[in-house]
């Protein structure tokens, strides 16, 4: 039911784990399922840096973080919030139709990481 | 491939498949047919009938065969509610779908129902029964064995409580049979559903037993079969098959009770041993070889992948399958939130698997389980 590429980043998560001092934290959860991903991102001058991520989740969920966060790296914030679980889903290979929305959760957690950087730089004026 | 998924279904037994393709070349005849063929075919029902009314310890002429465990749990409820259309239902809320779907449509048709709840081991308490049971109740349908989390429920008391009330009692003993001893004559049930894909025979195959006196009124009506209460030529083949798996399951079940629960065992103690698993069920009353383990903060979907990679068939507490992923009805009655619900995982041990089976599982689902632990943000110390 799963391509060969969602299997490889679920068995082998790319950037899994915690960010020790990140500059931006994401949290996003999916309504539908209970779904819930963190995503970090260190972040200088404007360009992701580094991506690392947290999933709870199916399968499907845990390779779109993975390969999210690789996706993030080296990306300026505008360019980030361009990408779309829909990109993602295709670089996957494709998901099964009753698991697209468990990318989603994915692209929710960059949104939110910018703007938890966003309110971080907003404090520091 | 290492099957650990037999409350789902059994591998149906070798010797179950001789004795049905023996059925299938000699015993073809239609066992109402009057000649030899038809005669042959009628005593291959007949033997069935007494092997499977023996495995469940009742009269051998009050068993009926069906075409699967939900149509006879089907007969029963919607039997009872043509006879008392108004009336009233016990069940419980852990019950399998086929009953509570049954109970659900009966409803909707103009009876009532009660739920009761069992307690944080999947117990349902005979108190509780009788305090659900009103002047308008005629029914109680209680299952014998959850097929989730394995707890044996007391029969012999709910089936006292039930006779002290004057209600009827049907147990769906799909997940019990073959496993556990049941008696249920003696015990006083008055109905008993099973299922023969549970215990080595093929899908397709199930019984009703119904106690002498009561008075089930047919849903299939045709050429008469099965003494004019369940119409269809006999599925001969499937029926010798269910006799064969119930005689078997009933010579072996002293020794395959210990057998498996000794792999139990084993399995709960290596689990143990893992940070941040829990185990649900009733650790006295209980199937001996389901174990239901709750891993919180990983989804059981993940663990399931990763065992099927490497060969180990196992089964999921609750899937987010349809994206609605609603946690299952047993573990939330039970006391589990949706986290802990879909983090858990079904290991079903049956007659085919060894201890190296468990040993082999046990050198592989603790490291699966520390990789996607380490991968939850909601695993304390990971934030």
């Amino acid at each position: 039911m799963y391509t060969e590429t969602v299997i490889q980043h679920f068995t082998n998560p790319h950037n899994s784990g915690v960010m020790e001092n990140p500059d931006a934290v994401g949290v996003a959860g999916s309504p539908e399922c209970g779904d819930t991903t963190t995503l970090y991102l260190k972040i200088k001058d404007g360009v992701i840096t580094d991506a690392k991520f947290q999933t709870f989740g199916c399968a499907a969920a845990i390779a779109s973080s993975s390969m999210f966060t690789d996706l993030l790296k080296g990306k300026t914030l505008a360019e980030a919030l361009k990408i779309t679980n829909m990109d993602v889903v295709k670089m996957l290979g494709g998901l099964p139709d009753a698991k697209i929305h468990c990318s989603v959760m994915a692209e929710e957690s960059v949104k939110a990481a910018v703007d938890d950087y966003m309110t971080r730089q907003a404090k520091n004026i | 491939m290492i099957y650990l998924d037999n409350a789902a279904t059994t591998r149906v037994r070798p010797e179950v498949i001789r004795a049905m393709v023996g059925a299938m070349e000699e015993g073809f005849g239609n066992p109402s047919s009057q000649h030899g063929p038809g005669r042959a075919a009628r005593a291959l029902v007949d033997r069935a009938r007494r092997q499977v009314s023996g495995l469940l310890g009742v009269a051998e002429d009050r068993v009926l065969f069906t075409s699967c465990g939900t149509e006879a749990i089907n007969w029963v409820i919607e039997g009872v509610r043509r006879a008392s259309p108004n009336g009233h239902i016990v069940t419980s809320t852990i019950e399998h779908h086929a009953v509570l779907h049954a109970v659900e449509r009966a409803v909707e048709q103009g009876m009532t129902a009660t739920y009761v709840s069992p307690d944080a081991t999947g117990r349902i308490h005979p108190e509780a029964v009788r305090e659900a049971i009103g002047k308008d109740t005629c029914l109680v349908s209680i299952m014998m064995a959850n097929n989730e989390i394995g707890t044996l429920e007391p029969i012999e008391e709910i089936a006292r409580v039930c006779r002290d009330s004057g209600v009827l009692l049907h147990v769906d003993a799909v997940q019990a049979a073959g496993h556990v001893p049941i008696r249920a004559q003696e015990w006083g049930v008055d109905m008993m559903s099973i299922s023969g894909h549970k215990f080595g025979a093929p899908k397709g195959t199930g019984a009703l037993y119904v106690r002498e006196g009561v008075v089930l009124p047919p849903l299939i009506v045709g050429g008469g079969q099965e003494k004019n209460q369940r119409s269809g030529t006999e599925n001969v083949p499937g029926i010798v098959g269910m006799g064969m798996a119930a005689e078997l399951a009933m010579q072996e079940l002293p020794d395959e009770m210990a057998r498996i629960e000794g792999l139990r065992r084993r399995l709960i103690a290596g689990m143990s041993q893992v940070k941040g698993v829990t185990f649900n069920g009733n650790e006295v009353y209980h199937l001996p070889g389901v174990v239901s383990m709750t891993f919180r903060g990983i989804e059981s979907e993940s663990l399931l992948l990763l065992l099927d990679m490497q060969g180990f068939a196992v089964s999921s507490g609750s899937a987010c399958s349809a994206g609605a992923g609603e946690p299952s009805h047993v573990l939330a009655s039970i006391g589990l939130d949706s986290i802990s619900a879909r983090g858990t995982l079904r290991i079903s041990i049956g007659r085919e698997n060894t201890m190296e089976d468990i040993e082999a599982l046990l050198a592989v689902l603790p490291g699966m389980a520390e990789r996607l632990f380490a991968l939850s943000p909601l695993v304390r110390g990971n934030q």
